[in-house]
């Protein structure tokens, strides 16, 4: 299975949260209350759904899931 | 397109007959149940025009809702609200009425306090406001759901946050219904509610002046302007007073509105009893079917949107809620359906406007609903009552009345 990687587009983002509720595990939010991918935005095993769902959901598509 | 009416004419609003050449948002038919007029609306064109309002805009696609939000070029933010008249810009409200390069760090400076960490602090006190308001009519078997909870949780959550009485709720209630509905008509009640808020607040601006606090507003008075300087008076004013307005009248709605749709829809309730980790998802679309909040712009430079022209001197009815309900964007959008898995809805606006208390009211409307369901589990719509709706800019239940306990 590819590994999948996410990226936040910090211009796009509006600071929604929907990815950091959605996929806590995966997403920090700075002070602004505006996203960014955890530490490289490699997302772990078990965790692709997750990625997806908060890609789908950010009202300003700022979310990139590309896969290796 | 009209010119200025003088100060003494009021301007008609005759009961509509044409909505996709003449659209009110203010008329009866409108307030009672929008979303077949949108439909109507959106089969015509993605952007319609009424002269009514002095001449306004509605784009009724998501996509065309879109490349306005995101055109700030073209649509100026300096005023927000589709009126009657459309006098000298004197009450400022930033970072709502702010354009670019002055938004971004009028907006930079209300984010700290609204994110979903500082809500996770706040979430404790609003769990307490929900059940005292539940203990004052469990009793009865029957209430207002509107007058007795749903509009008293934004007022108190959003008063405490700024550090003033929570008491004084039926003062913010009334100027909120002076600016927001009144208003659109009777330029007097919309200045006379602007006035009194606004010496309220300076009340409290000259308190903290004396002895600093560590709410909200004290916050404000702390903070530094893009020059470095502390903030002028009129600017955290101007702030205040958005934040009170924009706290109340929107979370109150949203939060009326997902009980009215429980108290219709037994099975969603009962759901949502058996599997409350699924309330979230469910709040995300009530905001979506039942989006309590329409912006606007006005329009600064002739453009296109959605290969509709689009003339500069008109305002722009910016219905989040129209796009919310475009079957483009969303698969049986007329439908609620509460365990919706793709939900990139524009409840709280999209591009830099994006709505500062978003994780204030999520987090209001998921304690709201959650306490409601732990104690009245079973309820309904009181057959012998009339549910009202707001009228204007802002659309929310304001008479609820459900029977429950010994009448469910």
């Amino acid at each position: 299975m590819s590994k999948l990687k996410i990226r936040v587009d910090q211009d796009k983002c509006q600071g929604h949260a929907r990815c950091k509720s959605l996929a806590p595990e995966l997403f920090e939010l700075d002070d602004f209350g505006n996203a960014h991918e955890v530490g490289d935005g490699s997302v772990p095993a078990g965790l692709e759904d997750k990625a997806w769902l908060a890609q789908t959901n950010c009202p300003e598509i700022a979310i990139e899931v590309t896969e290796e | 397109m009209s010119d200025s009416p003088s100060e003494s004419f009021l301007p008609e609003h005759p009961p509509v007959t044409d909505w996709v050449n003449d659209f009110d948002h203010t008329d009866p038919t409108w307030t009672e149940d929008p979303f077949p007029i949108w439909e109507e609306l959106r089969a015509a064109s993605p952007v319609v025009h009424t002269e009514r309002f002095l001449g306004c805009y509605m784009p009724t696609t998501y996509q065309a809702v879109k490349e306005i939000a995101y055109d700030t070029e073209h649509f100026s933010s300096r005023r927000v609200i589709v009126r009657d008249v459309r006098p000298e810009i004197t009450g400022k409200a930033p970072p709502i009425t702010s354009d670019p390069p002055e938004h971004k760090p009028a907006k930079q400076l209300l984010l700290p306090p609204f994110t979903p960490d500082e809500m996770k602090k706040l979430e404790p006190r609003v769990r307490a406001i929900c059940n005292e308001l539940i203990d004052e009519f469990i009793a009865d078997g029957r209430c207002d759901a509107a007058a007795r909870y749903t509009k008293h949780i934004p007022v108190r959550a959003i008063a405490h946050m700024l550090g003033i009485p929570e008491q004084d709720s039926d003062l913010f209630i009334k100027w909120i219904h002076q600016i927001l509905e009144l208003g659109i008509k009777d330029d007097n009640e919309l200045m006379n509610g602007v006035r009194e808020m606004t010496g309220y607040f300076t009340g409290h601006l000259e308190q903290r002046k004396l002895q600093p606090g560590d709410d909200l507003i004290s916050r404000l008075m702390q903070a530094k302007g893009r020059d470095g300087e502390p903030l002028a008076d009129d600017h955290v004013l101007g702030s205040l007073r958005l934040l009170l307005i924009a706290g109340i009248d929107t979370t109150w709605s949203a939060i009326g509105s997902s009980l009215w749709h429980l108290a219709r829809t037994p099975a969603d309730r009962d759901r949502l009893i058996a599997e409350p980790a699924l309330i979230p998802t469910a709040i995300e679309e009530f905001l979506r079917a039942y989006s309590p909040v329409t912006m606007a712009r006005e329009v600064i430079k002739e453009t296109t949107i959605s290969g509709c022209p689009v003339k500069s001197g008109n305002m722009v009815l910016l219905s989040f809620p129209a796009a919310n309900r475009d079957p483009a964007m969303f698969p049986d959008a007329d439908r609620v359906v509460i365990d919706r898995k793709e939900n990139r809805h524009a409840a709280f606006g999209l591009g830099i406007h994006r709505c500062v208390g978003s994780n204030l009211a999520r987090m209001e409307m998921t304690v709201a609903v959650e306490e409601w369901l732990k104690r009245i589990p079973d309820f309904r719509l009181d057959p012998a009552g009339k549910v009202t709706w707001s009228e204007g800019t802002v659309r929310g239940p304001r008479q609820l009345p459900v029977l429950f306990g010994k009448n469910a």
